[in-house]
Protein backbone atom coordinates (compact mmCIF):
# COMPACT_ATOMS: atom_id res chain seq x y z
CA UNK A 1 0.00 0.00 0.00
CA UNK A 2 2.88 2.34 0.88
CA UNK A 3 4.52 1.74 -2.48
CA UNK A 4 1.27 2.62 -4.26
CA UNK A 5 0.93 5.87 -2.27
CA UNK A 6 4.52 6.78 -3.14
CA UNK A 7 3.84 6.03 -6.80
CA UNK A 8 0.82 8.32 -6.74
CA UNK A 9 2.98 11.18 -5.47
CA UNK A 10 4.67 11.32 -8.87
CA UNK A 11 2.91 13.66 -11.32
CA UNK A 12 3.58 11.30 -14.27
CA UNK A 13 1.94 8.35 -12.52
CA UNK A 14 -1.01 10.41 -11.33
CA UNK A 15 -1.58 11.73 -14.85
CA UNK A 16 -1.54 8.22 -16.33
CA UNK A 17 -3.91 6.88 -13.64
CA UNK A 18 -6.39 9.74 -14.06
CA UNK A 19 -6.35 9.37 -17.85
CA UNK A 20 -6.91 5.62 -17.54
CA UNK A 21 -9.88 6.13 -15.22
CA UNK A 22 -11.46 8.63 -17.63
CA UNK A 23 -10.84 6.31 -20.57
CA UNK A 24 -12.47 3.35 -18.80
CA UNK A 25 -15.50 5.45 -17.78
CA UNK A 26 -16.02 6.77 -21.30
CA UNK A 27 -15.43 3.36 -22.87
CA UNK A 28 -18.12 1.70 -20.75
CA UNK A 29 -20.48 4.62 -21.25
CA UNK A 30 -19.97 4.50 -24.99
CA UNK A 31 -20.50 0.72 -25.21
CA UNK A 32 -23.76 0.97 -23.26
CA UNK A 33 -24.98 3.84 -25.41
CA UNK A 34 -24.09 1.89 -28.56
CA UNK A 35 -26.11 -1.16 -27.53
CA UNK A 36 -29.14 0.98 -26.74
CA UNK A 37 -28.64 2.98 -29.92
CA UNK A 38 -29.20 -0.26 -31.84
CA UNK A 39 -32.38 -0.86 -29.84
CA UNK A 40 -33.47 2.72 -30.61
CA UNK A 41 -32.70 2.27 -34.29
CA UNK A 42 -34.90 -0.82 -34.44
CA UNK A 43 -37.70 0.90 -32.52
CA UNK A 44 -37.57 3.96 -34.80
CA UNK A 45 -37.43 1.76 -37.89
CA UNK A 46 -40.47 -0.08 -36.57
CA UNK A 47 -42.33 3.15 -35.96
CA UNK A 48 -41.54 4.52 -39.43
CA UNK A 49 -42.62 1.26 -41.06
CA UNK A 50 -45.79 1.02 -38.89
CA UNK A 51 -44.76 -2.08 -36.90
CA UNK A 52 -43.90 -2.51 -33.19
CA UNK A 53 -40.15 -3.26 -33.41
CA UNK A 54 -38.44 -5.39 -30.70
CA UNK A 55 -40.94 -5.95 -27.85
CA UNK A 56 -40.41 -9.52 -26.54
CA UNK A 57 -37.28 -9.47 -24.35
CA UNK A 58 -38.07 -7.61 -21.14
CA UNK A 59 -40.55 -4.75 -20.76
CA UNK A 60 -40.91 -2.88 -24.09
CA UNK A 61 -38.07 -5.07 -25.39
CA UNK A 62 -35.56 -3.14 -23.28
CA UNK A 63 -33.39 -6.22 -22.65
CA UNK A 64 -33.05 -6.89 -26.38
CA UNK A 65 -29.48 -5.42 -26.59
CA UNK A 66 -28.25 -7.80 -23.87
CA UNK A 67 -29.82 -10.75 -25.67
CA UNK A 68 -28.26 -9.64 -28.97
CA UNK A 69 -24.77 -9.38 -27.51
CA UNK A 70 -25.07 -12.81 -25.86
CA UNK A 71 -26.21 -14.30 -29.15
CA UNK A 72 -23.26 -12.74 -30.97
CA UNK A 73 -20.79 -14.20 -28.47
CA UNK A 74 -22.16 -17.73 -28.84
CA UNK A 75 -22.35 -17.80 -32.63
CA UNK A 76 -19.86 -19.82 -34.64
CA UNK A 77 -16.66 -18.05 -35.62
CA UNK A 78 -16.12 -18.68 -39.29
CA UNK A 79 -12.97 -17.87 -41.25
CA UNK A 80 -13.28 -18.52 -44.98
CA UNK A 81 -10.73 -20.78 -46.69
CA UNK A 82 -7.98 -18.90 -48.51
CA UNK A 83 -8.74 -15.75 -46.54
CA UNK A 84 -5.78 -13.68 -45.44
CA UNK A 85 -6.07 -14.78 -41.79
CA UNK A 86 -4.10 -12.01 -40.07
CA UNK A 87 -5.72 -9.14 -41.95
CA UNK A 88 -9.11 -10.82 -41.54
CA UNK A 89 -8.68 -10.62 -37.76
CA UNK A 90 -7.21 -7.10 -37.70
CA UNK A 91 -9.93 -5.45 -39.79
CA UNK A 92 -12.76 -5.56 -37.18
CA UNK A 93 -10.44 -4.09 -34.55
CA UNK A 94 -9.55 -1.26 -36.92
CA UNK A 95 -13.28 -0.53 -37.21
CA UNK A 96 -13.63 0.19 -33.49
CA UNK A 97 -10.31 1.66 -32.32
CA UNK A 98 -10.23 4.92 -34.36
CA UNK A 99 -13.76 5.82 -33.25
CA UNK A 100 -12.84 5.26 -29.59
CA UNK A 101 -9.64 7.32 -29.96
CA UNK A 102 -11.45 10.29 -31.44
CA UNK A 103 -13.93 10.21 -28.56
CA UNK A 104 -11.06 11.16 -26.24
CA UNK A 105 -11.03 14.76 -27.53
CA UNK A 106 -14.80 15.39 -27.47
CA UNK A 107 -15.67 17.94 -24.76
CA UNK A 108 -18.91 16.80 -23.12
CA UNK A 109 -19.03 19.54 -20.50
CA UNK A 110 -16.85 22.40 -19.26
CA UNK A 111 -14.55 19.97 -17.46
CA UNK A 112 -15.75 16.63 -18.85
CA UNK A 113 -13.26 15.60 -21.48
CA UNK A 114 -10.47 13.03 -21.48
CA UNK A 115 -7.96 15.48 -22.90
CA UNK A 116 -8.09 18.91 -24.50
CA UNK A 117 -5.24 18.78 -27.00
CA UNK A 118 -4.66 21.92 -29.04
CA UNK A 119 -5.23 19.99 -32.29
CA UNK A 120 -8.44 18.22 -31.23
CA UNK A 121 -10.22 18.64 -34.53
CA UNK A 122 -7.28 17.14 -36.41
CA UNK A 123 -7.41 14.10 -34.13
CA UNK A 124 -11.00 13.55 -35.20
CA UNK A 125 -10.27 14.09 -38.91
CA UNK A 126 -7.22 11.81 -38.96
CA UNK A 127 -8.99 9.05 -37.03
CA UNK A 128 -12.01 9.17 -39.32
CA UNK A 129 -9.63 8.92 -42.28
CA UNK A 130 -8.16 5.74 -40.75
CA UNK A 131 -11.65 4.23 -40.50
CA UNK A 132 -11.53 3.38 -44.20
CA UNK A 133 -8.95 0.66 -43.58
CA UNK A 134 -11.35 -1.50 -41.59
CA UNK A 135 -13.84 -1.77 -44.43
CA UNK A 136 -11.30 -1.96 -47.24
CA UNK A 137 -9.20 -4.63 -45.54
CA UNK A 138 -12.22 -6.56 -44.30
CA UNK A 139 -13.53 -6.70 -47.85
CA UNK A 140 -10.18 -7.65 -49.37
CA UNK A 141 -9.09 -10.30 -46.86
CA UNK A 142 -12.39 -12.22 -47.07
CA UNK A 143 -11.43 -13.60 -50.48
CA UNK A 144 -14.96 -13.01 -51.71
CA UNK A 145 -15.97 -11.06 -54.82
CA UNK A 146 -18.92 -9.27 -53.21
CA UNK A 147 -16.87 -8.33 -50.15
CA UNK A 148 -14.05 -7.00 -52.36
CA UNK A 149 -16.47 -4.90 -54.40
CA UNK A 150 -17.98 -3.52 -51.19
CA UNK A 151 -14.52 -2.68 -49.84
CA UNK A 152 -13.45 -0.93 -53.05
CA UNK A 153 -16.68 1.05 -53.21
CA UNK A 154 -16.24 2.13 -49.63
CA UNK A 155 -12.65 3.30 -50.04
CA UNK A 156 -13.62 5.37 -53.09
CA UNK A 157 -16.65 6.81 -51.31
CA UNK A 158 -14.94 7.62 -48.02
CA UNK A 159 -11.89 9.22 -49.64
CA UNK A 160 -14.15 11.41 -51.79
CA UNK A 161 -16.44 12.56 -48.99
CA UNK A 162 -13.64 13.04 -46.47
CA UNK A 163 -12.40 16.00 -48.53
CA UNK A 164 -15.74 17.81 -48.42
CA UNK A 165 -16.04 17.02 -44.70
CA UNK A 166 -12.61 18.46 -43.90
CA UNK A 167 -13.38 21.56 -45.97
CA UNK A 168 -16.74 22.10 -44.24
CA UNK A 169 -15.03 22.21 -40.81
CA UNK A 170 -12.81 25.11 -41.91
CA UNK A 171 -15.66 27.67 -41.62
CA UNK A 172 -16.10 27.17 -37.84
CA UNK A 173 -12.30 26.95 -37.50
CA UNK A 174 -11.88 30.39 -39.10
CA UNK A 175 -14.52 31.82 -36.77
CA UNK A 176 -13.06 30.27 -33.61
CA UNK A 177 -9.42 30.71 -34.54
CA UNK A 178 -8.50 27.49 -32.74
CA UNK A 179 -8.15 23.78 -33.47
CA UNK A 180 -8.92 22.86 -29.88
CA UNK A 181 -12.49 21.62 -29.48
CA UNK A 182 -12.82 23.31 -26.07
CA UNK A 183 -11.70 26.56 -27.70
CA UNK A 184 -14.28 26.12 -30.46
CA UNK A 185 -17.07 25.61 -27.91
CA UNK A 186 -15.91 28.66 -25.92
CA UNK A 187 -16.12 30.78 -29.08
CA UNK A 188 -19.82 29.85 -29.45
CA UNK A 189 -21.02 31.09 -26.04
CA UNK A 190 -23.14 33.89 -27.52
CA UNK A 191 -24.16 32.51 -30.94
CA UNK A 192 -23.70 28.91 -32.11
CA UNK A 193 -21.87 28.62 -35.42
CA UNK A 194 -24.85 27.01 -37.15
CA UNK A 195 -26.20 30.57 -37.53
CA UNK A 196 -23.00 31.69 -39.26
CA UNK A 197 -22.46 28.46 -41.18
CA UNK A 198 -25.76 26.73 -42.04
CA UNK A 199 -24.33 25.54 -45.34
CA UNK A 200 -21.19 24.07 -43.75
CA UNK A 201 -23.42 22.30 -41.20
CA UNK A 202 -25.52 20.79 -43.99
CA UNK A 203 -22.41 19.64 -45.87
CA UNK A 204 -20.94 18.21 -42.67
CA UNK A 205 -24.10 16.22 -41.91
CA UNK A 206 -24.35 14.85 -45.47
CA UNK A 207 -20.70 13.81 -45.51
CA UNK A 208 -21.15 12.34 -42.03
CA UNK A 209 -23.82 10.01 -43.43
CA UNK A 210 -21.41 9.03 -46.21
CA UNK A 211 -18.45 8.53 -43.85
CA UNK A 212 -20.44 6.21 -41.60
CA UNK A 213 -21.77 4.29 -44.63
CA UNK A 214 -25.38 4.85 -43.62
CA UNK A 215 -28.30 5.00 -46.02
CA UNK A 216 -28.68 6.78 -48.41
CA UNK A 217 -24.90 6.31 -48.76
CA UNK A 218 -24.74 2.61 -47.80
CA UNK A 219 -23.37 1.43 -51.14
CA UNK A 220 -20.50 -0.56 -49.56
CA UNK A 221 -23.08 -2.95 -48.10
CA UNK A 222 -25.93 -2.55 -50.60
CA UNK A 223 -27.89 -5.75 -49.86
CA UNK A 224 -29.67 -5.93 -53.18
CA UNK A 225 -26.40 -5.78 -55.14
CA UNK A 226 -23.60 -7.09 -52.92
CA UNK A 227 -25.22 -9.58 -50.46
CA UNK A 228 -23.85 -7.69 -47.43
CA UNK A 229 -20.82 -6.00 -48.96
CA UNK A 230 -17.55 -5.91 -47.05
CA UNK A 231 -18.78 -7.95 -44.07
CA UNK A 232 -20.37 -10.80 -46.05
CA UNK A 233 -17.91 -13.37 -44.66
CA UNK A 234 -17.85 -12.10 -41.08
CA UNK A 235 -19.76 -13.79 -38.29
CA UNK A 236 -20.05 -13.83 -34.51
CA UNK A 237 -18.31 -11.10 -32.51
CA UNK A 238 -16.08 -10.05 -35.42
CA UNK A 239 -19.23 -9.02 -37.26
CA UNK A 240 -20.34 -7.43 -33.99
CA UNK A 241 -17.19 -5.31 -33.98
CA UNK A 242 -18.04 -3.86 -37.39
CA UNK A 243 -21.49 -3.04 -36.05
CA UNK A 244 -20.00 -1.53 -32.88
CA UNK A 245 -17.59 0.53 -34.98
CA UNK A 246 -20.39 1.85 -37.18
CA UNK A 247 -22.47 3.02 -34.22
CA UNK A 248 -19.47 4.39 -32.30
CA UNK A 249 -18.61 6.38 -35.43
CA UNK A 250 -22.14 7.76 -35.62
CA UNK A 251 -21.91 8.93 -32.00
CA UNK A 252 -18.48 10.50 -32.53
CA UNK A 253 -19.46 12.32 -35.71
CA UNK A 254 -22.67 13.61 -34.11
CA UNK A 255 -20.70 14.76 -31.07
CA UNK A 256 -18.25 16.62 -33.33
CA UNK A 257 -21.17 18.20 -35.22
CA UNK A 258 -22.64 19.36 -31.89
CA UNK A 259 -19.25 20.77 -30.88
CA UNK A 260 -18.48 22.52 -34.16
CA UNK A 261 -21.88 23.92 -35.08
CA UNK A 262 -24.41 23.69 -32.25
CA UNK A 263 -22.39 25.23 -29.44
CA UNK A 264 -21.37 22.05 -27.57
CA UNK A 265 -22.26 22.24 -23.90
CA UNK A 266 -23.29 25.91 -23.95
CA UNK A 267 -27.00 26.78 -23.83
CA UNK A 268 -29.46 29.03 -22.04
CA UNK A 269 -31.19 28.54 -18.62
CA UNK A 270 -28.84 25.92 -17.16
CA UNK A 271 -25.74 26.82 -15.08
CA UNK A 272 -22.34 26.11 -16.61
CA UNK A 273 -21.75 23.03 -14.44
CA UNK A 274 -24.85 21.33 -15.91
CA UNK A 275 -23.62 22.00 -19.47
CA UNK A 276 -23.41 18.28 -20.20
CA UNK A 277 -27.25 18.16 -20.21
CA UNK A 278 -27.30 20.49 -23.21
CA UNK A 279 -24.53 18.49 -24.89
CA UNK A 280 -26.38 15.20 -24.57
CA UNK A 281 -29.73 16.76 -25.56
CA UNK A 282 -28.22 18.11 -28.79
CA UNK A 283 -26.41 14.82 -29.39
CA UNK A 284 -29.68 12.92 -28.99
CA UNK A 285 -31.41 15.09 -31.59
CA UNK A 286 -28.63 14.52 -34.13
CA UNK A 287 -28.61 10.75 -33.46
CA UNK A 288 -32.33 10.67 -34.13
CA UNK A 289 -31.77 12.56 -37.41
CA UNK A 290 -29.28 9.86 -38.46
CA UNK A 291 -31.88 7.11 -37.95
CA UNK A 292 -34.71 9.15 -39.41
CA UNK A 293 -32.71 9.72 -42.62
CA UNK A 294 -31.77 6.06 -42.89
CA UNK A 295 -35.36 4.82 -42.84
CA UNK A 296 -36.69 7.61 -45.08
CA UNK A 297 -34.46 7.97 -48.14
CA UNK A 298 -33.66 5.40 -50.84
CA UNK A 299 -30.04 4.60 -51.76
CA UNK A 300 -28.03 6.68 -54.24
CA UNK A 301 -26.84 5.24 -57.52
CA UNK A 302 -23.06 4.91 -57.63
CA UNK A 303 -22.37 7.51 -60.34
CA UNK A 304 -24.73 9.94 -58.59
CA UNK A 305 -22.83 9.43 -55.35
CA UNK A 306 -19.48 10.27 -56.95
CA UNK A 307 -20.84 13.20 -58.99
CA UNK A 308 -22.59 14.62 -55.93
CA UNK A 309 -19.45 14.41 -53.79
CA UNK A 310 -16.96 15.81 -56.28
CA UNK A 311 -19.06 18.22 -58.36
CA UNK A 312 -21.49 19.60 -55.76
CA UNK A 313 -20.30 19.17 -52.16
CA UNK A 314 -16.57 19.83 -52.62
CA UNK A 315 -16.90 23.04 -54.72
CA UNK A 316 -19.65 24.23 -52.40
CA UNK A 317 -17.45 23.69 -49.34
CA UNK A 318 -14.58 25.54 -51.05
CA UNK A 319 -16.88 28.45 -52.00
CA UNK A 320 -18.06 28.53 -48.40
CA UNK A 321 -14.47 28.90 -47.16
CA UNK A 322 -13.93 31.77 -49.60
CA UNK A 323 -17.17 33.55 -48.59
CA UNK A 324 -16.48 33.06 -44.86
CA UNK A 325 -12.93 34.41 -45.10
CA UNK A 326 -14.09 37.43 -47.13
CA UNK A 327 -16.88 38.26 -44.68
CA UNK A 328 -14.55 37.72 -41.74
CA UNK A 329 -12.15 40.22 -43.33
CA UNK A 330 -14.83 42.91 -43.72
CA UNK A 331 -16.72 42.28 -40.43
CA UNK A 332 -14.03 41.04 -38.01
CA UNK A 333 -16.00 41.76 -34.81
CA UNK A 334 -18.00 38.72 -33.61
CA UNK A 335 -21.71 39.39 -33.03
CA UNK A 336 -25.11 39.21 -34.65
CA UNK A 337 -24.12 41.52 -37.54
CA UNK A 338 -21.36 39.11 -38.55
CA UNK A 339 -23.63 36.12 -38.01
CA UNK A 340 -26.45 37.40 -40.24
CA UNK A 341 -24.02 38.51 -42.97
CA UNK A 342 -22.56 35.00 -43.07
CA UNK A 343 -26.01 33.44 -42.97
CA UNK A 344 -26.97 35.49 -46.02
CA UNK A 345 -23.77 34.42 -47.79
CA UNK A 346 -24.49 30.74 -47.06
CA UNK A 347 -28.08 31.10 -48.26
CA UNK A 348 -26.90 32.63 -51.56
CA UNK A 349 -24.42 29.79 -52.11
CA UNK A 350 -27.10 27.22 -51.28
CA UNK A 351 -29.49 28.76 -53.83
CA UNK A 352 -26.72 28.65 -56.45
CA UNK A 353 -26.03 24.99 -55.67
CA UNK A 354 -29.72 24.06 -55.92
CA UNK A 355 -29.92 25.82 -59.28
CA UNK A 356 -26.81 24.14 -60.71
CA UNK A 357 -26.84 20.64 -59.22
CA UNK A 358 -29.42 19.06 -61.61
CA UNK A 359 -26.91 19.67 -64.43
CA UNK A 360 -24.02 18.19 -62.46
CA UNK A 361 -25.72 15.10 -61.02
CA UNK A 362 -27.70 13.50 -63.86
CA UNK A 363 -30.93 11.72 -63.02
CA UNK A 364 -32.01 8.46 -64.63
CA UNK A 365 -34.30 10.35 -67.05
CA UNK A 366 -31.39 12.54 -68.16
CA UNK A 367 -29.14 9.52 -68.71
CA UNK A 368 -31.77 7.72 -70.82
CA UNK A 369 -32.37 10.87 -72.89
CA UNK A 370 -28.63 11.24 -73.47
CA UNK A 371 -28.31 7.61 -74.53
CA UNK A 372 -31.15 7.96 -77.00
CA UNK A 373 -29.65 11.10 -78.48
CA UNK A 374 -26.29 9.35 -78.98
CA UNK B 1 8.94 8.15 -19.85
CA UNK B 2 9.66 10.17 -23.00
CA UNK B 3 12.80 8.16 -23.70
CA UNK B 4 10.94 4.87 -23.22
CA UNK B 5 8.16 5.97 -25.59
CA UNK B 6 10.76 7.11 -28.12
CA UNK B 7 12.54 3.75 -27.95
CA UNK B 8 9.30 1.80 -28.44
CA UNK B 9 8.07 3.81 -31.42
CA UNK B 10 11.52 4.03 -33.00
CA UNK B 11 11.82 0.23 -32.83
CA UNK B 12 8.39 -0.21 -34.40
CA UNK B 13 9.28 2.33 -37.08
CA UNK B 14 12.54 0.61 -38.04
CA UNK B 15 11.05 -2.88 -37.93
CA UNK B 16 8.00 -1.99 -40.01
CA UNK B 17 10.10 -0.03 -42.52
CA UNK B 18 12.29 -3.11 -42.98
CA UNK B 19 9.19 -5.25 -43.46
CA UNK B 20 7.96 -2.87 -46.19
CA UNK B 21 11.09 -3.70 -48.19
CA UNK B 22 11.51 -7.36 -47.24
CA UNK B 23 7.98 -8.77 -47.29
CA UNK B 24 6.90 -10.36 -50.55
CA UNK B 25 3.17 -9.69 -50.48
CA UNK B 26 2.39 -6.20 -51.87
CA UNK B 27 -0.70 -5.58 -49.69
CA UNK B 28 1.18 -6.61 -46.53
CA UNK B 29 4.02 -4.25 -47.52
CA UNK B 30 1.51 -1.41 -47.89
CA UNK B 31 0.05 -2.18 -44.45
CA UNK B 32 3.49 -2.14 -42.86
CA UNK B 33 4.07 1.23 -44.52
CA UNK B 34 0.89 2.49 -42.81
CA UNK B 35 2.25 1.22 -39.49
CA UNK B 36 5.55 2.99 -40.21
CA UNK B 37 3.71 6.26 -40.87
CA UNK B 38 1.73 5.91 -37.65
CA UNK B 39 4.82 5.26 -35.53
CA UNK B 40 6.54 8.21 -37.22
CA UNK B 41 3.55 10.33 -36.19
CA UNK B 42 3.94 9.02 -32.63
CA UNK B 43 7.61 10.11 -32.70
CA UNK B 44 6.52 13.61 -33.74
CA UNK B 45 4.10 13.59 -30.81
CA UNK B 46 6.92 12.67 -28.43
CA UNK B 47 8.79 15.70 -29.83
CA UNK B 48 5.75 17.92 -29.00
CA UNK B 49 4.97 18.55 -32.69
CA UNK B 50 1.25 17.75 -32.52
CA UNK B 51 0.25 19.45 -35.76
CA UNK B 52 2.85 17.69 -37.89
CA UNK B 53 2.03 14.36 -36.21
CA UNK B 54 -1.67 14.49 -36.99
CA UNK B 55 -1.18 15.84 -40.50
CA UNK B 56 1.21 12.94 -41.06
CA UNK B 57 -1.58 10.48 -40.19
CA UNK B 58 -4.27 12.46 -42.03
CA UNK B 59 -2.35 12.88 -45.29
CA UNK B 60 -0.06 9.86 -45.55
CA UNK B 61 -1.83 7.09 -43.64
CA UNK B 62 -5.38 8.32 -44.22
CA UNK B 63 -5.31 9.50 -47.82
CA UNK B 64 -2.25 8.48 -49.83
CA UNK B 65 -1.92 4.92 -48.53
CA UNK B 66 -5.66 4.33 -48.97
CA UNK B 67 -5.25 5.15 -52.67
CA UNK B 68 -2.16 2.92 -52.87
CA UNK B 69 -4.08 0.06 -51.29
CA UNK B 70 -7.00 0.73 -53.62
CA UNK B 71 -4.75 0.28 -56.66
CA UNK B 72 -3.02 -2.80 -55.20
CA UNK B 73 -6.34 -4.47 -54.51
CA UNK B 74 -7.71 -3.48 -57.88
CA UNK B 75 -4.80 -5.14 -59.62
CA UNK B 76 -5.06 -8.06 -57.16
CA UNK B 77 -1.31 -8.69 -57.17
CA UNK B 78 -0.15 -12.03 -55.86
CA UNK B 79 3.10 -12.77 -54.07
CA UNK B 80 6.23 -11.52 -55.74
CA UNK B 81 7.42 -14.70 -57.49
CA UNK B 82 10.32 -13.35 -59.50
CA UNK B 83 13.34 -15.68 -59.42
CA UNK B 84 16.53 -16.27 -61.38
CA UNK B 85 20.04 -14.88 -61.69
CA UNK B 86 18.94 -11.36 -62.61
CA UNK B 87 16.86 -11.15 -59.46
CA UNK B 88 19.70 -12.50 -57.30
CA UNK B 89 22.14 -9.91 -58.65
CA UNK B 90 19.67 -7.13 -57.97
CA UNK B 91 19.14 -8.37 -54.44
CA UNK B 92 22.88 -8.42 -53.69
CA UNK B 93 23.31 -4.90 -55.10
CA UNK B 94 20.35 -3.70 -53.02
CA UNK B 95 21.77 -5.08 -49.77
CA UNK B 96 25.20 -3.62 -50.64
CA UNK B 97 23.81 -0.15 -51.29
CA UNK B 98 21.70 -0.30 -48.11
CA UNK B 99 24.72 -1.29 -46.01
CA UNK B 100 26.78 1.49 -47.58
CA UNK B 101 24.08 4.06 -46.74
CA UNK B 102 23.90 2.79 -43.16
CA UNK B 103 27.68 3.08 -42.68
CA UNK B 104 27.63 6.54 -44.24
CA UNK B 105 24.83 7.67 -41.92
CA UNK B 106 26.60 6.38 -38.82
CA UNK B 107 29.84 8.14 -39.82
CA UNK B 108 28.03 11.40 -40.56
CA UNK B 109 26.02 11.55 -37.38
CA UNK B 110 28.62 10.22 -34.92
CA UNK B 111 30.03 13.63 -33.88
CA UNK B 112 26.60 14.83 -32.66
CA UNK B 113 24.86 11.54 -32.08
CA UNK B 114 22.12 12.59 -29.67
CA UNK B 115 20.84 16.09 -30.38
CA UNK B 116 21.02 18.16 -33.55
CA UNK B 117 21.60 21.92 -33.60
CA UNK B 118 18.84 23.95 -31.97
CA UNK B 119 16.50 25.69 -34.42
CA UNK B 120 15.73 29.40 -34.35
CA UNK B 121 12.38 28.74 -32.63
CA UNK B 122 12.91 27.84 -28.99
CA UNK B 123 10.52 25.35 -27.36
CA UNK B 124 9.30 28.13 -25.04
CA UNK B 125 8.37 30.39 -27.97
CA UNK B 126 6.56 27.54 -29.74
CA UNK B 127 4.64 26.70 -26.58
CA UNK B 128 3.64 30.33 -26.01
CA UNK B 129 2.37 30.92 -29.56
CA UNK B 130 0.85 27.45 -29.99
CA UNK B 131 2.22 24.70 -32.20
CA UNK B 132 -0.21 25.09 -35.09
CA UNK B 133 0.03 28.89 -35.09
CA UNK B 134 3.83 28.69 -35.22
CA UNK B 135 3.82 26.26 -38.18
CA UNK B 136 1.32 28.48 -40.01
CA UNK B 137 3.28 31.65 -39.39
CA UNK B 138 6.53 30.09 -40.59
CA UNK B 139 4.90 28.62 -43.69
CA UNK B 140 3.55 32.01 -44.69
CA UNK B 141 6.69 34.01 -43.87
CA UNK B 142 10.11 32.39 -44.03
CA UNK B 143 9.07 29.38 -46.12
CA UNK B 144 6.51 31.17 -48.31
CA UNK B 145 8.38 30.62 -51.58
CA UNK B 146 8.93 26.84 -51.24
CA UNK B 147 5.37 26.51 -49.95
CA UNK B 148 3.87 28.26 -52.99
CA UNK B 149 6.23 26.37 -55.29
CA UNK B 150 4.97 23.05 -53.86
CA UNK B 151 1.37 24.05 -54.46
CA UNK B 152 2.24 24.91 -58.06
CA UNK B 153 3.90 21.51 -58.57
CA UNK B 154 0.81 19.79 -57.18
CA UNK B 155 -1.46 21.86 -59.44
CA UNK B 156 0.59 20.89 -62.51
CA UNK B 157 0.42 17.22 -61.50
CA UNK B 158 -3.35 17.48 -61.06
CA UNK B 159 -3.84 19.14 -64.46
CA UNK B 160 -1.65 16.44 -65.99
CA UNK B 161 -3.74 13.68 -64.44
CA UNK B 162 -6.96 15.27 -65.72
CA UNK B 163 -5.53 15.67 -69.23
CA UNK B 164 -4.38 12.05 -69.36
CA UNK B 165 -7.74 10.79 -68.05
CA UNK B 166 -9.75 12.92 -70.47
CA UNK B 167 -7.62 12.07 -73.51
CA UNK B 168 -8.01 8.34 -73.03
CA UNK B 169 -11.77 8.53 -72.66
CA UNK B 170 -12.20 10.61 -75.84
CA UNK B 171 -10.26 8.06 -77.89
CA UNK B 172 -12.44 5.32 -76.42
CA UNK B 173 -15.59 7.19 -77.46
CA UNK B 174 -14.36 7.51 -81.02
CA UNK B 175 -13.66 3.79 -81.22
CA UNK B 176 -17.16 3.05 -79.95
CA UNK B 177 -18.66 5.38 -82.54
Amino acid sequence: MGALARLLQQPDARFVLLALLKIVAILFGLLTVVSYLIYLERKIAGHIQARPGPNRVGPLGLLQPAADVLKLFFKEEFVPAEANKVVFHIAPMLAVIPALISFSVVPMGPAITVTDVNVGLLVFLSMSSLGVYAITLGGWSSNNKYALLGGLRSSAQMVSYELAMGMSTIGPLLLAGSLSLVGIVNAQRAIPFVVHQPLAFLIFMITALAETNRAPFDLPEAESELVAGFHTEYSSMKWGFFFLGEYANIIVISAIAVTLFLGGWSGPWLPESLGFVWFFAKLGVLLFVFMWVRWTFPRFRYDQLMAFGWKVLLPLALANILATSALLFFIPAPGWRQAWAMFAGSAALFALAVALSPRLVPSRVDLLARREAA
Amino acid sequence: MTVALFAVFATVLVASSLMVVLHRHPVTCALFLVLAFCSLAALYLVLQAQFVALVQILVYAGAIMVLFLFVLMYLNLKRDLEEGLHHQVRRVIGWGMGGLLLVEGVLLFRPEWAVGPLGRETPQAVHAAGNTEMVGRLLYSRYLFPFELTSLVLLVAMVGAVVIGKGRRRRGDEEAA
